[in-house]
């Protein structure tokens, strides 16, 4: 118990889950943009669009992040003098939300495909025969069922965008939780299973509510058939 | 699956409807291919550096040195880590997914607390304790067990959740005719059960197979060789990281790329093993309580077996979250309706009963004894 509380009077380790929360919301704003762009274009009548999106899901989705996220630093940052600030710690913060928003956009964009599959094949026929275009059939008739139809996986996907914020480690910010636990064990090896503890259990705190609200939001949404 | 969904959305065009496709068709392919030379300029020229696209900086990271020296070490590290992580992933899966469905309550308990807080914890988190510690342990090679351990605590936490949803998405007829057979319900569970469940898995754990490879790339982090610190290394000696980081990532993403083609071919193969959807999720289970989609995207295939109306109630009861123990409210809370079991019967394609006369039991009730409806035999 000692442990614990010396370890949090030295170190701030609240602020450092912040950075982890800051960077997902970010990356979570742009990759859900990023992603609703990509699903329309993947279901489009333009085959150019349905072909570039397709490659670009499929690039991310088989690429490593960390791989995504050492390139956006020592590639687009160091090579191609691409840069968000001055300060290196803005810098590579943005940089690291570019790296996370990209990766996830294909997430986004695969969840929201399988709400597409939800959607049955009467309702867009019918829209269809309405006499809608495809943007409107799209935007008033497929698309809101689809979403609804897609809160599970893109509950699982913001679970994994939190987790997958720890490898902005690999993008040079220092302050986030796992240089954070890197430089507490380099210090303090002797408590190294409370300082883990903390961590772990911290990460714990933050997904159960992401998921119970997922599991309840999916079945509240679901559109009864 | 891509043109599935598209021929979906909207009708097969005319002619006015085509002339505007091919006019949006156009455009596109200009803009991209504008984004395209703006991004090689940007390479050929970017401000104060020199030109990426130089075969000087290309070359040493193509050559035959740079394989031999670097990118296939490398990669037989990734390849070695990946390896070893999957046999552990699923024997950790096996053992944990299992003991969450005994019928022992304390073991239950354990095994679901252990697999919730390790599917939790971020990989990278596992990865710097475990090395952090085997380093202070003195064991050799520390970020390699690291790298191994971490990968075989959370993926295996994934194929536990797979093996409990390949049980709960079993039909129930299959648990109640081995009980009904005298089987105990561990029995059941061993020797019915789990077997369908393994194989209804296999697509979910080949897709999971890309997910440990692709994690094993975080061990670069902890100074594990594998494919990518090799290429940073190479690109640090000759300042060409970016090319350097192109061909790990190519090399990556081939790999990648085969084991989830691998992954859409095996579904077709494994279900005729088992009773249960052997259809991979779109996203591996990782929420607590996960809620699953496969559920909805079924019903919505189902199709229209009672002429153009959408049925109401569907057949089988799908989902990672479908635990065995709460199968008769999971399935209230997804439609079934109990007093309505017509809208239970089973339809082909063409929205013809699978079953010779479903209606039997319900005409019973209001016909004569012995009076067959024309047609069955």
């Amino acid at each position: 118990m000692e442990a614990f509380i010396s370890l949090f009077s030295q170190y701030n380790v609240p602020a450092a889950f912040l950075v982890n929360i800051e960077l997902t919301l970010w990356s979570a704003l742009f990759s859900t943009i990023l992603g609703v762009i990509l699903v329309m274009m993947r279901i489009s009548p333009v085959s150019s669009l349905r072909a570039v999106a397709g490659a670009y899901v499929e690039l991310f989705k088989n690429l490593p992040l960390t791989i995504i996220m050492v390139f956006m630093v020592l590639g687009a940052y160091a090579q191609l003098k691409l840069s968000f600030s001055d300060t290196f710690a803005t810098n590579f913060f943005w940089l690291a939300v570019t790296g996370l928003s990209l990766y996830t956009a294909a997430f986004v964009c695969e969840s929201l495909r399988s709400g597409i599959n939800t959607v049955p094949l009467g309702q867009a026929e019918a829209s269809r025969a309405l006499g809608l275009s495809f943007m409107q059939s799209a935007t008033q008739i497929i698309l809101p069922q689809a979403f609804r139809g897609s809160v599970a996986p893109l509950g699982n996907t913001l679970i994994a965008l939190l987790k997958n914020s720890t490898v902005a480690a690999a993008a040079s910010v220092a302050t986030e939780t796992s240089s954070l636990m890197s430089e507490m064990i380099e210090y303090r090896s002797d408590v190294i299973v409370p300082i883990f503890l903390i961590f772990a259990f911290g990460y714990v705190i933050l997904i159960i509510p992401i998921g119970m609200l997922t599991t309840y939001l999916s079945n509240k949404l679901a559109v009864r058939r | 699956m891509a043109s599935n969904e598209s021929a979906v959305l909207f009708d097969q065009p005319g002619p006015k409807g085509r002339k505007t496709i091919r006019i949006v068709n156009w455009v596109a392919g200009i803009v991209f291919a504008i984004v395209l030379v703006l991004i090689l300029m940007r390479l050929h020229n970017p401000p104060d550096g020199e030109n990426q696209l130089s075969w000087e900086l290309w070359k040493p990271a193509l050559d035959g040195e740079a394989w031999t020296d670097f990118y296939l070490p490398g990669l037989w590290a990734t390849v070695r880590a990946t390896i070893l992580a999957v046999i552990g992933a699923v024997a950790f899966g096996l053992v944990f997914g299992i003991g969450r469905l005994l019928p022992s309550l304390i073991i239950r308990t354990v095994s679901g607390a252990i697999v919730e807080f390790a599917r939790a914890v971020p990989v990278l988190l596992l990865m710097i304790f475990f090395w952090r510690w085997f380093a202070f342990a003195g064991l050799p090679s520390p970020a390699y067990w690291a790298v191994v351990l971490a990968l075989v605590i959370y993926n295996g936490s994934v194929v536990a959740e797979l093996v409990r949803s390949g049980v709960g998405n079993l039909p129930n007829g299959q648990r109640e005719a081995s009980l009904a057979l005298g089987l105990t319900r561990t029995q059941s569970l061993m020797q019915i059960e789990v077997p369908q469940a393994i194989y209804a898995m296999l697509p979910a754990a080949v897709t999971q197979l890309v997910v440990v490879l692709k994690d094993t790339a975080l061990g670069s982090i902890i100074m594990y060789t594998d494919l990518l610190q090799e290429s940073r290394r190479l690109g640090s000696m000759y300042f060409n990281i970016l090319q350097t980081l192109v061909v790990a990532a190519v090399v990556y993403f081939i790999a990648c790329w085969l084991l989830s083609r691998l992954a859409e071919w095996l579904p077709e193969r494994m279900q005729r093993h088992t009773a249960a959807p052997a259809e991979p999720e779109p996203v591996a289970p990782i929420a607590i309580m996960d809620p699953s989609n496969v559920n909805q995207i079924a019903v919505a295939k189902e199709g229209v077996p009672l002429g153009g109306a959408q049925r109401l109630y569907h057949v089988h009861h799908r989902g990672t979250n479908a635990s065995i123990r709460h199968w008769r409210q999971t399935r209230y809370d997804q439609g079934y309706d109990e007093t309505h079991p017509e809208s239970q019967i089973k339809f082909d394609k063409n929205g013809r009963p699978l079953r010779e006369n479903p209606f039997g039991d319900l005409r019973k009730e209001g016909k004569p004894k012995g009076d067959k409806p024309k047609g069955s035999k």
